[in-house]
């Protein structure tokens, strides 16, 4: 029912993602979203979750609003983000014009056995960041795409949302590390502001 | 920003100002009538932000995220949306996240709705279960103070702190008014 719906391959989008954005501040949602952008070359200004699932991208918008000269970038999975459905409606409605969220979706849980999600089943988180009054969202089905989704992020004016239709795929996980508080420092250390 | 708006209690002033004064710029809010004139002020003040949420775990993952990028902010609720966040009050304690929230506390004085007692008899447990130091205010005149201790104990001391406050301080819900009514 959902077989075969996305083709890109997550780990080569995500790692030339990253590499045309490299002054985004990344939030990575738990899971494969972090393994991704940790396999794609460790840097501070990636924070890591390891949990707080659905919290991805509400996180971003404090983030966002506390560094409008900074673009904001959570890429996080399409489990995370049906979890935390209500913040872009919450994004929507504060306009983080440097905030992006870039959903790696595989329609599937792919951490817990591949059991098929909302979106593998037909929802469209797209569509649902538009109607909740983002200013863009669209679905990417090819690699081709990431120059203009970087130049999106870079470009700081206005929030939006991809969809980015990946192969499910289970790949070697790439662990970064699971120290919070060491996480959040030297994400902190990259902003000139002070561990605590 | 110098009109405090419709009728209100001082000690609700106390603690906006309290807030301001402490630095906080974010407020993540799910609104509660206890809340009703501090979530006014915000939004009346340039230099703060008052966000609306629709879940009160969205505040937990906000908040952190503000303090993520330097900025100090706290989250509003009512004692119900306690039991809302409890899985993302691990964010706060992996990360060591500086958290400050004040709870307006619903089913433990004069309650007329008994939906209302379950997790208002659980809040200040289940907080205390996840890491969070449980400050309460039933007096009025204590209220900026507590907020203030709770600040400096969240922001200098690293802490994560919920003020608690009373329903007995908030008075009584009044099931006669309009609905809007700011007392309601």
């Amino acid at each position: 029912m959902s077989a075969a719906r996305g083709t890109l391959d997550r780990r080569a989008f995500v790692a030339a993602l990253l590499g045309a954005s490299p002054d985004a501040l990344v939030i990575a949602g738990l899971g494969s979203p972090a393994y991704d952008a940790f396999a794609a070359g460790d840097r501070d200004q990636t924070f890591y979750l390891w949990g707080a699932m659905g919290g991805a991208a509400a996180m971003g918008l404090g983030l966002a609003l506390a560094q409008p000269a900074r673009s904001v970038l959570v890429l996080t999975g399409d489990g995370e983000q049906l979890m935390g459905l209500g913040a872009l409606a919450t994004i929507g409605v504060q306009q983080p014009a440097n905030l992006t969220v870039v959903v790696l979706d595989n329609g599937h849980f792919g951490e817990t056995g591949m059991q098929a999600s909302h979106t593998g089943l037909g929802v469209s988180l797209a569509r649902t960041a538009l109607a909740c009054g983002l200013q863009w969202g669209e679905e990417i089905t090819s690699m081709d795409a990431v120059a203009g989704l970087a130049q999106r992020i870079g470009a700081r004016n206005g929030c939006g949302l991809a969809q980015v239709l990946v192969r499910a795929d289970e790949l070697p996980r790439a662990l970064p590390a699971r120290d919070g508080a060491y996480l959040k420092n030297r994400f902190r250390a990259t902003l000139g502001l002070e561990p605590t | 920003m110098n009109n405090p708006g419709p009728a209100h209690a001082a000690w609700q002033e106390d603690i906006f100002a309290a807030l301001r004064s402490g630095g906080v710029r974010q407020v993540a809010y799910v609104p509660d009538a206890g809340h009703a004139h501090v979530i006014r002020r915000v939004h009346g003040s340039p230099d703060m932000r008052g966000i609306v949420l629709t879940t009160e775990e969205e505040g937990v993952a906000v908040v952190c995220g503000a303090w993520l990028g330097g900025e100090r902010a706290a989250l509003l609720m009512q004692s119900s949306g306690v039991g809302n966040c409890v899985n993302m009050f691990s964010l706060v304690a992996n990360c060591r996240f500086p958290f400050l929230t004040l709870v307006t506390m619903r089913g433990e004085w004069a309650e007329f709705n008994g939906w209302q007692v379950p997790m208002g008899k659980a809040t200040p447990g289940v907080l205390r279960e996840m890491g969070i130091t449980v400050l309460r205010v039933d007096r009025p005149e204590d209220a900026g103070e507590t907020v203030r201790a709770g600040l400096d104990a969240a922001f200098d001391g690293g802490e994560a702190v919920a003020v608690l406050l009373s329903q007995r301080l908030i008075g009584r819900k009044r099931w006669d008014a309009q609905q809007g009514d700011p007392q309601k």
